[in-house]
């Protein structure tokens, strides 16, 4: 499969990528990794006239702490994410969910802010960065903001990025010390989208709840933030009936579609059981 | 749509070439360099057969413009031979091992599985299994395709191995 024709463009710097998305304007797309783009290019499901490749700007990537936050690039891939001793240290979350993702080469490839800011609800880092409370710093013809990852997404493919704008990092305040986190993906097979995923990020003081945060990947057309199970969580000692009032909140705020990997109502259950082992598990990591 | 001209490195060798923006790594491997060694298979950054070493990492060619690699280190598995003929420990060891019944992925794998050992050299049966889990092999030799990576990562440690063939 050979994709439609475009011009290649390849700045050195934000300022300049900006600038050529601004002048070249509707038909231009940005690449990051390419790993969603190029195989819907190949499919000529999406052809734009200017390809402008990311990857060719040194400040878009790394990882890096910076007071109680850390920030990674825009083009940091998913395999130098699995790599980052400041992540492992800082939110070992996201080792776990990177290695979830694609297969290793595509791993190589992906990039965090690729897979943010498409607003494919397929993709996983969305849910996870929903979870954790990350904040998308955003660069665009009328200059610099930053958009709250809860309120980024308003539909499938339809994220707050206005023309022109692009992601270029993503700052996350990192869990406090001793938070115990998990995120359990159902998929049929190394690659696949989710099925239904959740990500839990807690911590707890003598047997019970002091915060909890959850994510739910690919059963809306957004990554679900769902506040108001984790509320219910908080102050209780995970006793058996209040997860099972949560698992139900959680459980109402989905809309999955069915599809290949089943029908609604299985990928709404499926939600619940990933919710239950994530819990379990995150809080067997807390301190 | 006009050609761009790109130059890079390609198994030790500087190559250039003018290529369209659109066309993808693989078809610029195969096609104007005549390195048939990576393959297409499902064409759609599935199956890993088109894998070749980009810079130290393992991409998926088919998924990657030629254009991208302006500048770049590319190997294939046409470069891991030496000049000899003396094959590289890992195909020695997908020899040894029987790490292939049709051979379509082989190419795929044996890069793959090249860039695995350099990021890490002792790795055990889980890792290889998760190193290796963007290839398909559709004879479904995984097995042997592990013993292979096993028998090359053993080799590269200076421990005896057991040969199987012959």
């Amino acid at each position: 499969m050979i994709p439609g024709s475009f011009a290649y463009h390849r700045p050195q710097s934000v300022r300049e990528a900006v600038a050529m998305l601004a002048d070249l304007g509707e038909e231009a797309r940005p690449l990051a990794g390419g790993h969603s783009l190029i195989p819907m290019m190949k499919l000529r499901l999406a052809q734009p006239q200017h390809l402008v490749d990311l990857g060719g700007i040194p400040d878009l990537k790394g990882v890096r702490a910076e007071a109680g936050d850390v920030v990674i690039g825009a083009m940091t891939s998913q395999h130098e994410m699995i790599a980052s001793p400041v992540l492992a240290e800082r939110i070992p979350l996201l080792r776990e969910v990177s290695v979830l993702i694609a297969d290793p080469q595509v791993r190589y490839m992906g990039t965090l802010g690729g897979n943010v800011a498409n607003g494919d609800p397929g993709n996983d880092m969305p849910a996870v960065m929903v979870c954790l409370g990350a904040i998308f710093q955003l660069a665009g013809p009328n200059g610099e903001r930053q958009v709250a990852a809860r309120e980024f997404y308003q539909g499938a493919y339809f994220t707050a990025l206005e023309p022109g704008e692009i992601v270029t990092a993503i700052r996350i305040p990192a869990p406090p010390a001793g938070h115990g986190y998990a995120y359990e993906k159902l998929k049929r097979k190394v690659g696949d989208y989710a099925t239904a995923a959740a990500a839990v990020v807690l911590t707890q003081s003598g047997g019970r709840l002091t915060s909890c945060s959850i994510g739910l990947t690919n059963v809306a057309e957004t990554p679900l933030w769902a506040d108001g199970a984790a509320a219910l969580l908080v102050g209780s000692t995970l006793d058996g009936e209040t997860i099972k009032q949560a698992v139900a909140a959680a459980e109402a705020l989905t809309a999955p579609a069915s599809d290949n990997r089943g029908p609604a109502e299985y990928r709404t259950k499926m939600a619940g059981v990933m919710l239950r082992r994530a819990l379990a598990r995150a809080r067997s990591r807390a301190a | 749509m006009a050609k761009t001209r790109i130059e890079l490195t390609v198994n030790g060798q500087a190559v250039e070439g003018l290529v369209e923006p659109r066309t993808l790594l693989i078809h610029f491997l195969r096609e104007q360099l005549g390195l048939t060694g990576p393959h297409i298979g499902c064409d759609t950054s599935h199956c890993g057969a088109c894998t070749v070493d980009l810079d130290g990492k393992s991409v998926k060619s088919c998924t990657l413009f030629a254009v991208q690699a302006q500048g770049s280190q590319v190997l294939t598995i046409e470069g891991l031979a030496a000049a000899d003929g003396t094959l590289h420990v890992l195909q020695e060891g997908f020899r040894q091992m029987h790490g292939l019944q049709c051979g379509f992925c082989t190419p795929g794998m044996i890069t793959r599985a090249y860039r695995l050992l350099q990021e890490n050299p002792r790795p055990s049966e889980q890792e290889i299994r998760f190193g290796i889990s963007g290839n398909l092999c559709r004879c479904t030799g995984y097995q042997n395709i592990v013993k292979a990576v096993q028998y090359a990562a053993d080799r590269l440690a200076g421990i005896d191995v057991k040969e199987a063939a012959e």
